[in-house]
């Protein structure tokens, strides 16, 4: 209503013609004005950069040459390269072993904090939460001396309060990928806990006194309630974790080093190795289309189960 | 009369077994920090012995000049600083600006160029890194903070929010009210939008100074001199020198990370809820 009457009150007055520009081109040239940078910048450092990897996925260049057209000859030694294939399955474990607990954890912690007549709430909050505030560097370094391999490293050292041998955390297939994906881990539940108990503290109480009316066990209460009225929170958090673990970096690349070791490559870090350490620009865009193509086909499962659990 | 004490019972057992999961909770999240306070003051002998060092030692002076000596510490806390506040003062504006368009504005392809804008937000950002170290390259920006400030201005998420804040609590009223007062639009978004806005703006600031001063992969692609590293990327420096010295390490890390962790303690409540709210939200 109110916008109706100031329009009409807005033309009246101005005659056509005369003025120079009416009121309503004006609003309109501000809006395009005001949305225009995003659109500019996003056209220079976004779209033709995307557009700019397809092309590039089907050229042979070391960025200062000549370009040179190969077709799929890129593709083609991208996906018979065994370590592309080694970086695909590390970066799915990692993506396994970091995400599931992490989601896991997360909603237990969550269950706790939301409970009633916890005193101390904001103590444990803020504790939970305090490793997300910590940059991914810092905590790659941290865990990475914590993870040293040799028997003073703080893990071995506590395998040894339990009778367990020291474990080669920097060289053995599942020693590099446990590393990483704790360190994954560390980062993230606590933000994914405050996330799960915004959440929680959504659900409306007389919910659960009803239930305990009816008798219900703690279980059945998370079966039956909790669970179910989260589900469009669980599904946020599996989607967004899900990329992340996809395009994990930094902790590979501070963990292993300039070796890049088989054991703990991911795809990314394929990537960034074949663009800046080899200068092999065509079969890294390659790779970088590959995992745009990954990421999309997971995300639709992701989408595609969401709309199944939820109907 | 039984059953309530039964009752009772459990509820006490269940409560005591909540305070142990989060006391367990919290202290596996405090003890990293703790423990790099630990190695960033004790000796790197003390830190690779059976046991380790668990309590805090004399060298605290020695690691922190040692990283001094190695990386240009103070330098790559000016650069992030600045890079961090640069970036997020411009997000701020122009997400505020763009959002404010989209939710009081009324113009042609609205809705599509908004739904354009939230499309960007689902392509991976390392799909275009290659041409995009390119461009830096031709714009004659390597090692120059531009390469960081300049692209971190596209923030797609920003407008989002913005524009839904903007929408649910600045009243249409007011705006009409200072356009018929004869506000430019550039004023009715100054002086009408920006006070009432200014809860969406800590949280945006929040969000985009934490993401620009963790920021790893792409500081590291296009600053390649000590002179214009950022924090993160001279924190590797110290992990790559060929002797490791991890009371050095650990102490460039832990102070690095300190100012950010006072400013969350300061800010908690506030520092939670824009970066857990932004998530749950969008």
């Amino acid at each position: 209503m109110a916008r109706m009457n100031t329009e009409t009150q807005v033309q009246m007055p101005s005659p056509k013609k005369k003025s120079s520009l009416s009121e309503k081109t004006k609003e309109s040239l501000s809006g395009y004005l005001y949305i225009s940078p995003f659109f500019i910048l996003f056209a220079i450092f976004g779209l033709f950069p995307i557009l700019f990897s397809f092309y590039l996925g089907f050229q042979k260049w070391n960025g200062l040459g000549e370009m040179e057209f190969v077709g799929f000859q890129n593709f083609k030694w991208i996906l018979t390269d065994p370590l592309f294939w080694k970086s695909l399955t590390n970066t799915l474990y990692m993506w396994v072993i970091g995400t599931i607990p992490q989601l896991i954890i997360g909603i237990i912690l969550a269950y706790a904090l939301n409970s009633a007549l916890i005193k101390a709430k904001s103590f444990f909050r803020v504790s939970i939460f305090m490793p997300y505030v910590t940059s991914t560097v810092a905590v790659a370094i941290v865990f990475g001396i914590m993870f040293n391999s040799q028997d003073f490293g703080l893990f071995n050292v506590i395998l040894g309060w339990f009778g367990v041998d020291a474990v080669s955390w920097g060289t053995s297939e599942w020693g590099v990928k446990i590393a990483i994906s704790t360190m994954v881990f560390w980062r993230w539940v606590g933000y994914n806990t405050i996330i799960y108990l915004a959440g929680l503290q959504g659900i409306p109480k007389e919910l659960y006194e009803a239930a305990i009316i009816d008798g219900a066990t703690i279980r059945q209460k998370i079966q039956y309630i909790t669970i179910p009225l989260l589900r469009p929170i669980i599904i946020l958090t599996v989607f967004t974790s899900t990329i992340g673990a996809l395009q994990l970096f930094t902790e590979p690349l501070i963990f292993i080093g300039r070796t890049y070791r088989e054991e703990g490559i991911t795809v990314v870090l394929y990537l960034y190795r074949e663009a800046f350490a080899n200068l092999a620009f065509g079969p890294a865009s390659a790779a970088a289309i590959i995992l745009f193509i990954i990421i999309i086909v997971i995300s639709s499962i992701n989408v595609l189960v969401a709309n199944r659990i939820s109907r | 009369m039984s059953e309530t004490i039964k009752h009772n019972n459990r509820f006490s057992i269940s409560k005591a077994f909540v305070y142990v999961l989060l006391s367990i909770a919290a202290f596996l999240s405090i003890f990293p920090l703790y423990w790099m306070f630990v190695m960033a003051t004790n000796h790197n002998s003390a830190i690779n012995s059976v046991p380790p060092a668990f309590l805090p030692g004399g060298e605290l002076v020695t690691n922190f000049t040692n990283v001094v000596n190695t990386i240009d510490f103070f330098g790559a806390i000016w650069n992030s600083l600045i890079v961090s506040a640069v970036t997020t003062v411009g997000v701020l504006f122009l997400c505020s600006l763009a959002g404010f368009a989209f939710a009081k504005f009324h113009f042609k392809g609205k809705n599509f160029l908004f739904i354009a804008i939230l499309v960007t937000m689902m392509i991976p950002p390392q799909l275009g890194l290659i041409p995009q170290y390119i461009i830096i390259t031709k714009l004659d920006w390597l090692n120059d903070l531009r390469a960081i400030i300049v692209p971190g201005l596209i923030d797609a998420f920003g407008i989002f929010w913005m524009r839904q804040y903007i929408s649910s609590n600045v009243p249409d009223e007011l705006v009409d009210a200072a356009r018929i007062d004869g506000c430019t639009n550039f004023r009715v978004y100054w002086n009408i939008a920006v006070p009432v806005i200014i809860p969406a703006f800590a949280t945006l600031a929040i969000i985009k100074f934490m993401y620009i001063w963790n920021d790893f992969l792409w500081p590291l692609v296009v600053l390649r001199e000590d002179s214009s590293f950022t924090i993160q990327v001279a924190l590797r420096g110290l992990i790559d020198n060929y002797v490791r010295d991890n009371g050095m390490i650990l102490s460039g890390t832990f102070w690095a990370t300190v100012p950010l962790i006072i400013i969350f303690l300061l800010l908690n409540r506030l520092f939670i809820a824009s970066l857990t709210e932004g998530a749950v939200k969008s």
